[in-house]
């Protein structure tokens, strides 16, 4: 087994500290070694966003992301979104529109579309639909999805 | 049997009982699964479409430091020649034990041959890559009209045909042929003025869910086995392992965790079993995950097809006679979902004379699983374009000519049954209605196209048990997976019986040591027969608490009723108490309530839908592009309309990747060579507009609230109504699937 290296880090606000294979992805250190299991694994190569979290504020797929590369970074996951008493307007929007079926995706759109509504308050449908691409969806179609992203910057 | 009352919750859109858990990644799915001491399993697959395995050396692998346990097909029990019955009809044991470990043959490339665990996934899967396997290579057969030739290489020595009732004495890969046969075909085309007739090609697709398969198993020193996993049934899990493993079901508990879609694909078991077996040589937990190549090549996709499609009719637009002839891909085993083709290709229409044939054939790709109506899609594309060119070439509207000849209750299907009350002509009508139908659509290569379809829905056993609290809320214990929101609608059904809120319903999927036995989620069955269930269990509630309130009141139970929540006495007392209150009341009136319900319903009611879309065909890429989607589907009635929405576009979705791009493309190897979510392609939000569900009610008399299944239907009609849009816009009839580009090209004459 490979030397596992001593890693700080923050997550969600708070500093973390843990040990892990050089091999090891982010998406692996966070769900088996930090039990965050909300980043999910659909494909482990960065093609369905199952996994997205953001990283010093950019949106990434953690199965894409070496472990060790978060030292001294600071990591965003779906864990940290809610408030203790309240959730977060785009998990509210998902909520009110049935914008999930299964859930297994719905950690990594909220992610994702958290990341967009940070750059663009104010979407257009194209752009949301541009900016989501990078994450798959199998149950819904999308159409509760896009009006969820929609709904949720004109909350904000 | 149907209630005709007006409803506080059902039809109302209240938030998902696992609402918050799911947007919070609190959700635990069976990958999230942990316990203390996990090892981590991984499957050994075959590199080889087709081969003989000659010998298996694990040496190497065992030697390698943090490997803990080898299983091979050695480990499992000799199936012998048993046929196993899985609640869902018969199976031959030796081919589900095949497929978990290939024993004397390995049939596709991702066959898995053996599993190691080991204390990290990282050293299990090195070890995969030390196990020695010694194959003799034979030659693959990969599509289903070369493995039907006599001379194909031949997949199962021992395979001989069955058809109608006869067996044949030579092997082949025809597993067996089917024919249903209604009035006389040829007396039917006789009177005819117009005859269609075409060949169609469907590709092999796989269901597409994002969650990989995952399993943790682990073995109590009393030989009680535990596994928790991703399924779409628990109780089913516990079948094919007890089958698979000789073990007593009593014995074997089912946990299931959240799932991450299934679509039909997560019924059968693949690494469940093996997880077992790992779990029993090494006494610890044992966690098996696939990859996503592993789902794509070791998992049950749904067959490609080759169909043949002839149908008649008058000027006038009555259609006479049809026939079709289907062949479909079974996989490496028998069992493709050909009958289910047979019993939908035509049953949206009321044809007098009709013969359809069949074909099981294996094929060295793997063992095709259920896919969301299995069958319908592949024999849709065939029937509804025919119908699109009959209506065409007859100068008719094709939503007219689907109105003209729409079947209607007390119609025979061809394959026997005799339609209840159905909803074919509604949703043909509401399609025709819809301001999509006539909104102008005439620009240069755009084109319009509109397809029907149908699904038969079945019905199957659930079981639900409601605990009452005293506080007026009710805990519903049932056993029904939720892939998509149906812990909502059948808690739904239970509050509409007690007059109580969505809301005051606590959901919980629970292990099959803690329900009653409780089919499959699938077959667009949960909302149904799950939801009968609570709301049976509700009623059973209902006459308890109307004993209590007597009770309470010293009346005659014939004296109480109940209605909008109130119990009150009558005849005499004017006593009332909300149910709420008498939750309150139930220790002082003899202890506390739980309620249960169990069902078998026969009456599941066919669905049907009817889809319009525009499309834009791009000249120089061939590149089509979806302009505007209308799927338009009879639910009977919708218990949470936006879930039921939810499924109408999430299906159509699925069908148009499935029409557009979906495939799995093969080197003469038969190595699939596109085995990932990047080359496979399934759509992304890019590449859709809105999808337009649009829900008609037509009771089903066979639910209380006239529920039909909504989740399979919706995938029925897309690809045909994409390639008769396809046809509007550019005068080229599509009948390969996937219209992808290069296709659309090559029939453009471009390249």
């Amino acid at each position: 087994m490979a030397r596992r290296s001593h890693v700080q880090t923050t997550i969600n606000g708070e500093t973390v500290e843990f040990l892990c294979e050089p091999r090891q992805s982010l998406l692996e250190v966070l769900r088996d070694e930090l039990h965050l299991t909300g980043a999910k694994e659909g494909c482990n190569n960065g093609n369905c966003g199952a996994c997205s979290v953001i990283l010093d504020g950019r949106l990434v797929n953690s199965c894409l992301v070496l472990g060790v590369e978060t030292e001294g970074k600071s990591v965003e996951t779906i864990e940290g979104l809610a408030a203790p008493d309240k959730l977060h307007p785009i998990q509210d929007a998902f909520l009110e529109n049935a914008a999930l079926q299964c859930g297994i995706c719905t950690p990594g759109f909220i992610m994702s579309a958290k990341a967009l509504l940070e750059q663009n308050p104010n979407p257009t449908e194209h752009e949301v639909r541009y900016w989501l691409a990078g994450n798959l969806c199998r149950c819904t179609g999308y159409d509760k999805i896009v009006r969820a992203v929609l709904d949720a910057a004109a909350a904000e | 049997m149907l209630e005709n009352k007006e409803h506080k919750v059902i039809g109302t859109r209240p938030i998902r009982h696992d609402g918050v858990d799911k947007v919070t990644g609190r959700a635990l799915y069976g990958a999230d699964f942990q316990a203390a001491g996990l090892l981590h399993g991984r499957v050994l697959r075959s590199p080889h479409a087709h081969a003989r395995i000659i010998s298996i050396d694990t040496s190497r692998a065992e030697a390698l430091p943090g490997v803990k346990g080898i299983v091979t097909a050695k480990d499992i029990p000799d199936a012998g020649d048993k046929i196993a019955d899985l609640g869902e009809g018969a199976v031959n044991l030796k081919y589900l034990c095949d497929n978990i470990l290939a024993s004397d043959k390995v049939l596709y490339k991702g066959h898995a041959v053996a599993a190691v665990a080991a204390t990290n996934p990282h050293i299990a899967e090195e070890a995969c890559t030390l196990i020695d396997v010694e194959y003799e290579v034979l030659p693959p057969v990969l599509e289903v009209r070369q493995a039907m030739e006599p001379d194909a290489p031949l997949l199962h020595e021992h395979i001989r045909t069955t058809s109608l009732g006869e067996t044949a004495e030579e092997p082949s890969n025809v597993a067996s042929h089917i024919q249903h046969k209604l009035g006389d075909p040829e007396k039917g085309f006789a009177a005819a003025d117009i005859v269609v007739e075409r060949e169609f090609i469907t590709g092999t697709v796989h269901q597409g869910y994002i969650e990989p398969h995952n399993a943790t198993a682990h073995y109590n020193a009393d030989g009680q086995l535990t596994i928790w996993c991703s399924t779409q049934g628990a109780f089913t899990v516990r079948e094919q392992v007890a089958e698979i493993l000789q073990y007593p079901i009593s014995k074997i508990k089912v946990v299931p965790m959240e799932i991450g879609g299934g679509f039909g694909g997560k019924i059968s078991v693949y690494i469940k079993p093996v997880a077992a077996l790992l779990a029993k040589k090494t006494g610890k937990p044992v966690k098996v995950l696939m990859n996503r190549s592993d789902v794509f090549e070791g998992t049950g996709p749904t067959p490609a097809s080759f169909i043949r499609v002839k149908m008649g009719a008058t000027k006038e637009g009555k259609i006479t006679a049809a026939e079709a002839y289907l062949a479909f891909e079974a996989g490496a085993y028998p069992g493709s979902p050909v009958g289910p083709g047979a019993m939908c290709i035509f049953a949206p229409y009321n044809i007098e004379h009709v013969i359809i044939d069949g074909y099981d054939v294996v094929v060295n790709k793997p063992k095709t699983a259920p896919y969301r109506a299995p069958g319908a899609p592949n024999a849709a594309f065939g029937s509804e374009t025919v119908v699109d060119e009959i209506a065409e070439k007859l100068g008719i509207d094709p939503l007219e000519i689907r109105l003209l000849n729409a079947a209607k209750e007390g119609d025979r299907r061809a394959d026997g049954p005799v339609h209840p009350r159905i909803g074919c002509i509604e949703t043909v009508e509401a399609a025709k209605a819809h301001p999509h139908y006539t909104a102008p659509n005439g620009k240069k290569h755009h084109g319009r196209g509109v397809a029907s379809g149908y699904w038969f829905n079945i019905g199957l056993e659930s079981s639900v048990t409601i605990n009452v609290n005293s506080d007026g809320t009710i805990n519903l214990i049932e056993g029904s997976t939720d892939i998509g929101g149906t812990r909502a609608s059948i808690a739904m059904q239970a509050a509409e019986v007690l007059g109580i809120s969505a809301e005051s319903v606590n959901p919980s999927v629970v292990d099959t040591n803690s329900v009653g036995y409780t089919a499959v989620t699938g077959g667009s069955r949960t909302t149904y027969a799950t939801g009968y269930a609570a709301y049976e269990a509700a009623q059973d509630v209902k006459r308890q608490m109307i004993a209590r309130a007597a009770i309470l009141w010293e009346v005659d139970e014939a004296n109480v009723q109940f209605a909008d929540g109130e119990f009150s006495s009558i005849n005499g007392k004017e006593e009332q108490i909300s149910f709420r209150d008498l939750c309150g009341r139930l220790g002082e009136t003899g202890g506390p309530i739980v309620g249960s319900g169990t069902v078998n319903p026969g009456g599941a009611g066919g669905a049907y839908a009817t889809h319009v879309v525009d499309v834009a065909v791009d000249e120089e890429t061939g590149k089509v592009d979806i302009l505007r989607y209308t799927a338009v589907q009879d639910a009977g009635k919708a218990i949470h309309p936006s879930y039921v929405e939810g499924q109408i576009q999430g299906g159509a979705v699925q069908g148009i990747g499935w029409a557009l791009n979906e495939e799995y493309i093969y080197n003469d190897e038969g190595t699939m060579t596109n085995a990932s979510f990047l080359d496979y392609r399934m759509p992304t939000c890019l590449d859709l507009p809105m999808i337009d569900a649009v829900i008609v009610e037509v009771p089903n008399p066979g639910h209380p609230y006239g529920v039909r299944g909504v989740g399979e239907v919706p995938i029925v009609p897309p690809m045909a109504a994409i390639a008769n849009a396809i046809y509007d816009a550019i005068g080229i009839r599509m009948t390969e699937l996937p219209m992808s580009p290069d296709r659309l090209l090559k029939a453009m004459g471009k390249i």
